[in-house]
């Protein structure tokens, strides 16, 4: 028989707090904050597969799909911006960026 | 079963490495353990029946994202061990604010049930006599077309932008001068060689001998020339 979704849900719930976590644990890397972001990502997308392999639907692989997608650009822009951040500055702490501070 | 031994050591095998991946104290390290989590999640699809989202997990974050962040980690010249500073000090508000979510989730594991008019609300139920990639191929291209359209949409945006956040220009490129290259003539690059009767071609050089062409290669080197 196959694997229950409760131990899917459990996983999952793991990962994403593992995610949360290492996104306070890093608070001046944004480097592994953005793989932190990815993880919490991917936590998302095995609940949406989990629920679509144990409903019969679909929907939740094609929306995992379009959440791999928005993941991928999201990690591309993120990464160009930090690129030209680090020009401009010489530094990618996260305390430091405050220029746009009113 | 062999299934639930193989599910719970892909998950531990995840949970693991996605643990390495946030207390790492080199970022390089990070991003392999990441590669691990991805290649271990896209098991866990595999196992579900999603095959072909555990392939494309693999192509797309593996092929792509994570070497994507392993050139950022390699390529800029980041002081990692300054970056470390206050981790001790942020690791336990980090834990308690993990441990108020996870018992959140926990609650919420313990206590959900379908609800009963669930299997009727199905958007496009999974068909019995088709492979997954065929079945999610005749999803996308019908209902799901214009979001699918719209994701390569976003993709593009996102490498235009990419692309645009990051290029620079530096004057050191040797770059195309249109006029320069429609103006160029074979009598100004080229020689014609008169060959003598009976000796080879190879012996008299060739044919054609391409000039030497001093005067334009410091032309290719001026800044500014576009």
């Amino acid at each position: 028989m196959a694997v229950s979704l409760g131990s899917y849900l459990t996983v999952s719930a793991i990962l994403l707090v593992l995610g949360v976590f290492g996104i306070f644990l890093n608070r001046k890397n944004i480097i592994v904050i953005m793989m932190s972001i990815e993880l919490i990502l991917l936590a998302v997308n095995i609940n949406l597969v989990a629920f679509s392999a144990a409903l019969g639907d679909l929907a939740g692989q094609v929306f995992a799909m379009f959440v791999l997608t928005v993941a991928a650009a999201e990690s591309a822009i993120g990464l160009a911006i930090i690129v030209v951040y680090f020009r401009n500055r010489g530094s990618i702490e996260v305390e430091d960026v405050t220029l746009m501070k009113g | 079963m062999i299934i639930h031994a193989f599910f719970w050591l892909f998950s531990a095998i995840l949970l693991g490495s996605a643990t390495m991946v946030v207390t790492s104290r080199n970022p390089v390290h990070s991003v392999l353990f990441l590669i691990v989590a991805f290649i271990n999640a896209s098991a866990l699809f595999v196992i579900s029946g999603a095959e072909f989202l555990a392939m494309i997990l693999v192509v797309v974050y593996v092929g792509a994202v994570a070497v994507l962040f392993l050139f950022v980690v390699m390529m800029l010249d980041v002081d990692f061990v300054a970056l470390r500073e206050g981790f001790q000090r942020y690791a336990p508000v980090g834990g308690i604010v993990g441990v108020i979510l996870f018992l959140e989730l926990a609650g919420v594991l313990i206590g959900w049930q379908f609800a009963p008019d669930a299997p009727a609300l199905r958007l496009a139920q999974t068909p019995t006599n088709i492979t997954n990639t065929g079945a999610i191929g005749d999803v996308i291209y019908t209902h799901y077309i214009l979001l699918f359209q719209m994701a390569g949409l976003i993709l593009l945006v996102a490498m235009v932008g990419a692309i645009v956040l990051t290029h620079r220009q530096t004057g050191k490129a040797r770059r195309q001068n249109i006029a320069r290259q429609q103006q160029r003539q074979v009598a100004d690059t080229l020689e014609v060689l008169k060959l003598r009767t009976g000796a080879g071609v190879i012996e008299t050089g060739g044919i054609y001998r391409p000039k030497p062409e001093p005067a334009l290669l410091p032309a290719h080197h001026e800044e500014g020339e576009h």
